[in-house]
């Protein structure tokens, strides 16, 4: 009993947290920003914030690097072309699973 | 075919009562004619009908651009619900958490502690340090919504800002409408939870290889968004590199690479954006356009 109370707790607390800082920047500012330094700020974040936890996470994000860098590679040649958020995420996975597939042949004929 | 809108303008146009009345004054004006109101009260049906198909549109558009989310959330949303119930919570408590705080990071890192029973001011610290980045994304979104969205509608908006809808939010072009963003955060929420269901109740239904294959597909989309605005503008380009490079100096710089990653992404998206925000500060206009 006390272990589901503090558990609530505790997701209460995390939910809370969270919510509060995802909630209060939104609601509170409402006006438009003029200023032209705070406008090219908030229009760098978006794209800062993706790159930063791209790279160097996306390494890791598949059971091997080499995989990993194989399906970079093809998200990246297929985004440079401009195609579709959809069809770059699925070729990407595409890409990773066909290389899990042929690494541990390669391995035995190396 | 006709539109809606078309027809309620016919409508208005040949409605029988409008005639009989026309015929019946023979052109002559009578005090105030009854068909005024009908007239006033199709019209006002038309603009409501073409407001309704605003709204459809505007959300179908939404569905369309969150499902690829909703895709990447769900095999994110499995692997969280294995590590849940491999940590020791159970397959109700792991839903709830993801249904209640519906961010990666700062879940991974709540399930040791709830599962541990670690202090709630931890808890609050970890929580506050990891999703701090999203006071950020608010503010950047903030600028995003149209003027019109209501502030019970950015409350429930808010509630679902994660990297992707932020992401995806931010990449296109305008400003964004409710209807928009409850289309676009719908089926990542049910993706996110559902996906935590799954993952918590049959860990190892899927085989390894396609959960491994499909780990890659929340980069791939963040590529998707980040590459094509790199390839427009040099400065978004240098901006990027930028803060990747400094990323990586905190994550492989042995005394760096201690500091927190919520910090880290803060610190680097911060720091990179106000360089290049002073170095080649975007056109007027284009914020809101590009």
């Amino acid at each position: 009993m006390t272990d589901l109370l503090s558990f609530f707790a505790g997701l209460l607390v995390c939910a809370g947290v969270t919510y509060l800082i995802r909630a209060l920047p939104l609601v509170l500012v409402k006006h438009r920003i003029r200023n032209r330094f705070l406008c090219s700020f908030l229009y760098y974040v978006p794209y800062t914030v993706l790159g930063v936890m791209t790279v160097p996470a996306v390494f890791g994000a598949t059971s091997s690097v080499v995989s990993a860098v194989v399906g970079f590679a093809v998200a990246c040649l297929l985004s440079y072309w401009e195609k579709g958020l959809l069809t770059v995420a699925a070729a990407a996975c595409i890409a990773v699973f066909c290389t899990e597939l042929l690494l541990p042949l390669l391995s035995v004929t190396v | 075919m006709l539109t809606r809108i078309q027809r309620a303008r016919k409508h208005c146009r040949n409605n029988p009562q409008q005639k009989q009345e026309k015929l019946r004054t023979k052109g002559r004006r009578t005090s105030v004619p009854e068909t005024f109101y009908h007239r006033r009260a199709v019209c006002q049906r038309s603009l409501r009908l073409y407001a309704m198909d605003d709204t459809r549109t505007s959300f179908l558009r939404g569905l369309h651009d969150g499902f690829p989310i909703c895709l990447g959330y769900f095999s994110v949303a499995f692997a969280f619900g294995i590590f849940a119930v491999s940590s020791g919570l159970d397959v109700m408590q792991a839903v709830l958490i993801s249904m209640a705080n519906t961010t990666s990071a700062g879940q991974m890192a709540a399930v040791p502690l709830l599962a541990g029973g670690g202090s709630l001011l931890e808890l609050g610290l970890t929580q506050l340090v990891i999703n701090l980045r999203y006071s950020l994304m608010s503010v950047s979104l903030s600028q995003k919504l149209d003027p019109a969205v209501r502030l019970c509608d950015r409350f429930v908006v808010a509630f679902v800002n994660t990297d992707e809808v932020f992401a995806v939010a931010s990449s296109r072009p305008g400003t964004l409408t409710a209807p928009y963003m409850y289309g676009l955060i719908l089926t990542p929420y049910v993706g996110w939870s559902f996906g935590t269901l799954i993952g918590a109740l049959a860990g190892n239904i899927l085989p390894a290889a396609l959960v491994s294959a499909l780990g890659i597909a929340i980069y791939g989309m963040f590529l998707a968004i980040v590459i094509p605005a790199a390839k427009q503008s040099r400065a978004t380009l240098f901006c990027v590199l930028f803060a990747v490079g400094l990323g990586c100096m905190f994550r492989y710089v042995p005394v760096l690479a201690q500091v927190s990653e919520g910090f880290v992404m803060i610190l680097c998206a911060v720091v990179a954006s106000a360089v290049f925000a002073l170095l080649a500060p975007v056109p007027e206009g284009e914020v809101t356009d590009s």
